[in-house]
């Protein structure tokens, strides 16, 4: 099985168009961006450019360590996966997270965890994220 | 939380309170935007209301698609003009309409006067009220933007809207911007913020929009995105951005170019947007939910005069109408000092437009010895100088001087004391935008509801080779007009007109929820377009033609399609009026359509 996580490529030619953000929520059929798991801001004004906060799936991902009900399972090659009904919302996956990408879905009380669908790419016009092939598993 | 459309957020700064009302009803009816906006500004403005007392509203509105589908981005104002005294609409792109719309409403509307500087930070919550005493006063608009940035506390997807010290000194064509280089940039919005002493407004919100059906809802969003990102339909905006238009159109004499004294700019080819594309252009941005990415930042690198190894670097956002009205208009030819203006301008909070064209009929004034050195604080105006343009544009943002203060009322109003009201290029008592095209551009500006070559685009009526009488023209800017309700009421940006057709709206507004049978689309437009003229007939305007103030120099130079008559354009006007009253189909207007 192949393993995948979405990385970003060239933050320099992001525009802030926030198609990938919208492509995200999408999956779920809705539109807006409450569901979204990636996350792209300006760095102080859209005149300096953008940071993308995605969830680059760490080896060792501290969210899952963080969260006391083990509602982040540990993904074999990097990155968590999401049990829903362990989840209590106690946020500490979010504030574990360094970076930033995890946020809160305040509907369903619950963490925005990336699946590393890729999707948010397919939508990127400028080819700022890629969905890469990390390593194999057996 | 889900964010329903038909949410309308009331503020009143006076007591510092807010309400929100559910207004299905008028949303299902007018689907948002400008339909919505109208209705609202008619049941807040009273009659006669001083567009710079606490009696005249701000009214915000998003449409039905905003958030669901791309290109349907822009935020429309509404409010009583300052500058035309009759209908302001202003329409502004970057996050401020998705934002609102994922905080949970379809309008805001603010009314009253704080007794204090304020800025507003609203979620979904509702609204704070912000002290902004500090932020008062500051030379450039975008530092108290910075400061707000870091010091508001809300978090995810956010909006900064904001005045400049124009704004708060009410010069009555000052400017609102957000997101740094868009702007609410027509009309005066910004001296309504200052005369409320509203400094800023931040929206903060990332709610789900609910779709009637998840699966079209995909289906309908890949095609559009496909037409957007695959298909040549945006090529232009998307590459050279709106500069595009500078080459083509100077070439055939429609750029009004030193007050309209000249069809031609010498070294105007260097203001082309390929030059400025290939010699400034640093840094492309979109607007919230749009892959194009129209927005061009040039990066310009400026020594310190006196301390070798010292540069700043100044990103400055330029396009089509900047270059016109800083370039052109006032015979200056080098990019490089033309985004030198531009920058100026984005700190003063003014707008580029009508800032440039008041710019050069006081040099003409000048030249006429109707306006002399002692009147501008010894300022000397010259075509072509770009250091006495610095100067006059920071001392009439500052409006201290009485000079400064006519001049901040507008070229109608300055003319009206100082004379040169032939030379003093306004429609309506909006500035004129940046296409000298012919009959149709002029006819659209004087009868338009916003007096913008927007309204109708007579500008690309004049483009193509036919030659039309004034009625025919009257009647496309009216039928082009009725349509741009219904994309100006989803918020539809007007450069996505192709991509959004009768049939893709019907589709669209199904999915969010708004039947509306693509037959009664246009009787909508209408209705719309009617209910504002409503409002501005109301505030005093009309559309006899004797009643329209017309310059004569726009008859006097000639023009993309060659020297206009008075006479061409007074009939454009009279069938318009016509339109207007009549609807398409009254008496004697059968064989116009036929």
């Amino acid at each position: 099985m192949s393993i995948r996580r979405l990385a970003v490529i060239d933050m320099d030619r992001c525009v802030g168009c926030q198609s990938c953000m919208f492509a995200c929520n999408r999956r779920h059929g809705t539109g807006g961006l409450a569901r979204s798991a990636i996350h792209v801001s300006s760095v102080g004004g859209i005149e300096r450019g953008f940071s993308v906060r995605v969830c680059r799936a760490c080896n060792d991902p501290p969210c899952a360590d963080a969260c006391p009900n083990k509602a982040l399972l540990k993904r074999e090659g990097g990155g968590v996966k999401l049990v829903s009904d362990l989840c209590k919302g106690c946020m500490s996956c979010m504030q574990a997270c360094l970076l930033g990408a995890i946020s809160w879905d305040k509907e369903r009380n619950l963490p925005v965890i990336c699946i590393y669908c890729g999707i948010c790419a397919k939508y990127c016009p400028y080819q700022v994220i890629e969905l890469q092939k990390t390593s194999e598993v057996s | 939380m889900v964010s329903f459309l038909s949410r309308v957020l009331i503020i009143d700064l006076s007591l510092k309170k807010f309400r929100t009302e559910d207004r299905g009803l008028l949303f299902s009816e007018r689907i948002g935007g400008t339909g919505v906006a109208i209705r609202l500004l008619n049941e807040f403005c009273p009659e006669g209301a001083d567009p710079l007392g606490p009696e005249n509203p701000i009214i915000l509105s998003v449409g039905a698609l905003t958030s669901l589908f791309p290109l349907a981005s822009k935020c429309v104002a509404m409010f009583k003009s300052p500058l035309t005294g009759n209908l302001g609409e202003s329409h502004a792109g970057g996050r401020t309409a998705v934002t609102i719309r994922m905080a949970g409403y379809g309008a805001i509307v603010i009314t009253g006067r704080s007794e204090e500087p304020v800025y507003l930070s609203i979620s979904p919550d509702g609204v704070t009220f912000h002290d902004a005493r500090s932020l008062w006063g500051m030379t450039r608009g975008d530092t108290a933007a910075r400061i707000i940035r870091s010091y508001d506390g809300t978090p995810g997807n956010r909006t900064i809207l904001r005045i400049g010290r124009a704004g708060e000194r009410m010069v009555r064509y000052a400017a609102v911007t957000t997101e740094t280089f868009r702007h609410f940039g027509r009309m005066g919005l910004g001296a309504v913020f200052g005369s409320k002493q509203l400094k800023a407004i931040v929206v903060s919100g990332e709610d789900t929009v609910p779709v009637s059906d998840g699966k079209t809802y995909r289906q309908l969003y890949d095609r559009l995105f496909d037409q957007v990102t695959k298909s040549p339909l945006m090529k232009k905006y998307h590459d050279i951005g709106t500069p595009i238009n500078i080459l083509p159109l100077s070439t055939i004499n429609s750029v009004p170019t030193r007050n309209l004294t000249t069809s031609k700019l010498e070294g105007g080819k260097n203001l082309a947007g390929e030059e400025f594309a290939a010699r400034f252009l640093a840094r492309r941005v979109a607007c919230s939910h749009c892959p194009v990415s129209c927005i061009h930042i040039a990066q310009i690198r400026t020594p310190y005069p006196h301390d070798p190894y010292f540069f700043k670097t100044t990103p400055v956002c330029y396009d089509y109408e900047l270059i016109y009205s800083l370039g052109f208009m006032v015979g200056i030819s080098d990019p490089w000092q033309v985004l030198t203006l531009i920058d100026e301008i984005e700190g003063t909070g003014m707008d580029a437009m009508s800032s440039g064209v008041v710019a050069a009929y006081t040099t003409e004034a000048m030249k006429n010895g109707l306006i002399t050195s002692e009147m501008t604080g010894g300022i000397s105006l010259a075509f072509g100088e770009p250091d006495t343009y610095l100067e006059f544009f920071r001392a009439l943002a500052d409006q201290q001087l009485p000079l400064y203060r006519d001049l901040g009322r507008g070229v109608d109003y300055a003319a009206g004391i100082y004379g040169g009201q032939e030379y003093a290029l306004s429609f309506g008592k909006n500035e004129m935008p940046g296409y000298h095209t012919g009959p149709a551009a002029i006819i659209g500006y004087l009868v338009g509801s916003r007096h913008s070559h927007l309204d109708g685009a007579g500008y690309s009526i004049d483009q193509k080779p036919d030659n039309k009488s004034p009625e025919e023209i009257a009647l496309d800017l009216y039928t082009e007009e009725v349509w741009r309700q219904i994309l100006s009421s989803l918020v539809v940006c007007f450069f996505a007109r192709g991509l959004y057709t009768e049939d893709v709206v019907s589709e669209c507004l199904a999915v969010s929820g708004i039947s509306m049978e693509k037959n009664s689309m246009l009787k909508v437009g209408e209705d719309i377009l009617r209910e504002k003229y409503m409002f501005k007939f109301r505030e005093g305007f009309s559309l006899d033609s004797d009643k329209l103030r017309l310059p004569a120099r726009v008859t006097e130079q000639v023009s993309g399609k060659g020297y206009i008559t008075e006479d061409i354009i007074r009939k454009g006007v009279a069938t318009y009026n016509d339109l207007i009253k009549n609807g398409k189909n009254p008496s004697g207007m059968d064989q116009i359509i036929t």
